[in-house]
């Protein structure tokens, strides 16, 4: 090859990198852009004002909106922010525990044997992702009254594991399928029993498709609006959706409140996402068995 | 149905002491490792194997053979524990592991997917088996680099399986039954998802691996080649039974019927349905063309005149008339493969017999071209002879 054609080549390699880049950032920005506007929302004490241009600079600066969210200095009212954040991520976290467990069983148990309504089991599992969660708000509302259970943690878990649990049972069905049963047989070739060939080899080989699926409830947990309005009246029960509806509800926005509580909110599912990263390395079963 | 072991394994002995397979006379009486018998199987109302005895004697390694679904990787299965017999007994050493579970039977299995701990890497995969087993930390290290310097795993017992090629994770199975140290070694058909260059290389080196461990193993392939190469001793299975067992040599040589004649050897032997005619004082088989010549001293008093059988012979044994040489029949030539040091030419005697395979050599394949007609020839004593209705060789025992 000439030098002329392999530097034309580097040229086109270069060009290539470039455009590929440009597209990239545009595309960050674009994402970007709403959540830099919730930002300068969130530092601007009047919230949204029509000196704003397109830019998302706020236009004086200052915490007030995040001192307002967390009751302007009264110990009450920061308590009681407190302790809704603290049902929020209580609900989801147990939420998405209780999916995973009851899922994991299940999903394995559907995944590998063989047994009578085994089929129906996953088609009634199906039909009850069919319907939206406002369909049944009413049915739900009585039934939690009857158990005593409205305005509690406990019964919105019960609620949200409803729905979470077969959605976790279908990801981590299809997980486990795609698990060979050989490295089972083998575990258990070299000692394992079977619930310690579970354990050691098939609940490790899952590990990123169960990180993903508790993820997923807890995020559907967290920031689930229509059902926690519909069953939690009392404000100490209330989860954060919920709070943050009301700045914006019947007596004016205060958008900038607003905003800064959707950061508020947003902050644990970000540690929890960078902590999550290294479980979602995906594809760690590939390779395992031959190919 | 089940037998005190030490009654059975002196049954057997002497079974083994008047069969073909037995070792010379002088070599001393070896301890049967691993024994089933009348092993039944079914998945359903399927019968997969319909009562198998199978003997290994320690040291030994033994090949399980046979076609696709005849019941050889079910048979590995109901040793290692993963399959529950419906009849019949296993012993492994002096015991009845009839109904023990995988993990106390101390065995090691290489499957064919290699099955590999995605989640462990190299060093952790060979551990793993030692660390149920409650090794100490200091064995666990000193066997897994013994079993790394034999398979030459050295610089890979940091790495995932995902960054392994196939030979590597190939060498991983093995590695991770050999630090087990097992009474057995059971191989499913482990070389099969290699390409055929490192097959061959890898099938030496399982057998050099053997020589020097003289680990008790069950080795199951449907691979001509690893099972003539591998075997001390040879079972052929069809249908859910054992056809025959004995050296490969021997079964090749003296295939006890039609179907074990025609499973072993590659090209595949040819057959003829033939009638016996005596010419003067030699015998033929005679029919779809051909005329082979069979040796007396093979058949005895099976030979009578004007019966039917199934006349076989070796594409190897079919080769091209000398002169003066009694003429097999004519092969017409419709294909000739060049091999280079030797040639299978295809074709066939008549145009209403079978097809017919048979060897030439180099020179020949260069004169050689389709549409030619040449005369063959039968190596003497080649022929084998079976009963067209059973199936079974009509060798005098
Ligand atoms: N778990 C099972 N359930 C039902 N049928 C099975 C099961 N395992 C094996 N079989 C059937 O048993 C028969 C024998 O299977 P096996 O795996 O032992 O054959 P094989 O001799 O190893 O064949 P191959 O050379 O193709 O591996 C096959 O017909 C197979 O379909
Ligand atoms: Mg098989």
């Amino acid at each position: 090859m000439s030098n002329a054609s392999r530097s034309e080549r580097n040229r086109l390699e270069f060009l290539e990198s470039g455009v590929i880049h440009a597209l990239l950032i545009a595309a960050v920005l674009f994402a970007l852009y709403p959540l830099l506007w919730v930002v300068s929302i969130a530092l601007s004490p009047g919230g949204i004002s029509t000196s704003h241009g397109a830019l998302p600079l706020p236009t004086h600066p200052s915490l007030w909106n995040f001192h307002a969210l967390l009751g302007k200095g009264s110990s009450a009212r920061a308590w009681l922010f407190g302790r809704q954040l603290a049902n929020s991520i209580i609900v989801a976290v147990a939420t998405a525990v209780t999916a995973i467990g009851v899922a994991i069983p299940a999903a394995y148990a559907l995944a590998r044997f063989d047994f009578v309504g085994a089929k129906t089991g996953m088609r009634t599992l199906l039909a009850t992702q069919m319907f939206p969660a406002v369909a049944s708000a009413v049915p739900l509302y009585l039934l939690l009254d009857a158990l005593h259970l409205l305005d509690s943690r406990a019964g919105l878990v019960l609620v949200y594991a409803s729905t979470a649990v077969p959605f976790a049972i279908f990801q981590l069905r299809g997980a486990f399928l795609a698990i060979p049963v050989d490295i089972e047989e083998a575990a258990m070739v070299d000692g394992a029993t079977r619930t310690e060939a579970f354990w050691r080899v098939v609940l490790p080989a899952a590990r990123p498709a169960i990180a993903v699926t508790a993820l997923y409830a807890f995020m559907s947990a967290y920031n689930e609006f229509i059902l926690a309005a519909t069953l939690l009246s009392r404000e100490s029960a209330f989860t954060l959706p919920v709070v943050l509806q009301r700045y914006v509800g019947e007596h004016g926005a205060a958008w900038g409140i607003f905003a800064a509580g959707a950061i508020v909110v947003s902050l644990p599912v970000m540690a929890l996402f960078y902590y999550a990263q290294r479980h979602l390395v995906s594809g760690l079963t590939a390779g395992g068995v031959k190919g | 149905m089940t037998l005190p072991h030490e009654q059975l394994s002196t049954s057997v002995s002497v079974a083994s002491a008047s069969s073909e397979v037995s070792a010379p006379a002088t070599a001393p009486k070896r301890k049967l490792r691993c024994s089933v018998r009348g092993a039944k199987k079914s998945f359903g109302q399927n019968p997969i194997l319909r009562g198998v005895d199978l003997d290994i004697e320690e040291g030994a390694f033994a090949v399980l053979v046979g076609p696709s679904g005849c019941g050889k990787s079910t048979l590995l299965r109901l040793v290692a524990g993963l399959e529950e017999l419906d009849e019949g007994t296993i012993h492994l050493g002096e015991r009845d592991v009839t109904h023990a579970p995988p993990r106390d039977r101390d065995v090691a299995m290489v499957f064919q997917s290699y099955a590999l701990y995605p989640h462990l890497s190299v060093r952790e995969n060979l551990a793993f088996g030692l660390k149920l087993r409650k090794t100490s930390d200091k064995d666990i290290d000193e066997r897994v680099r013994e079993a790394s310097k034999m398979l030459s795993l050295g610089e890979l017992l940091d790495r995932m399986p995902k960054q392994l090629s196939g030979g590597q994770k190939q060498r991983v199975a093995m590695g991770r039954a050999i630090v087990r140290r097992p009474q057995i070694f059971l191989f499913d058909e482990p070389l099969s998802n290699l390409d055929a260059a490192l097959r061959a290389e890898v099938r030496v080196e399982i057998r050099r691996n053997h020589d020097q461990l003289r680990a008790t193993t069950l080795y199951v392939t449907h691979d001509q080649v690893e099972a003539m190469t591998l075997a001390d001793t040879l079972w052929v299975m069809n249908g859910g039974v054992v056809e025959q067992k004995g050296t490969p040599l021997d079964v090749y040589e003296r295939p006890r019927s039609e179907f074990v004649a025609g499973f072993l050897g590659s090209p595949q032997m040819n057959f003829f349905d033939a009638k016996l005619e005596k010419e003067g004082d030699r015998w033929l088989a005679i029919g779809e063309g051909a005329r082979i010549a069979i040796g007396e001293e093979r058949f005895g008093a099976a030979l009578t005149e004007g019966r039917t059988v199934r006349a076989g012979v070796r594409p190897h044994d079919l080769v091209r008339a000398e002169e003066g040489q009694p003429i097999a029949g004519n092969l017409h030539v419709e294909i000739i493969e060049a091999l280079g040091f030797e040639a299978i030419a295809h074709g066939w005697l008549t145009a209403s017999g079978p097809r017919v395979i048979a060897r030439l050599d180099a020179d020949e394949a260069r004169k050689a071209k389709s549409g030619d007609s040449i005369p063959l020839a039968v190596t003497p004593g080649s022929a084998h002879l079976f009963d067209p209705k059973t199936g079974l060789a009509l060798d005098a025992k």
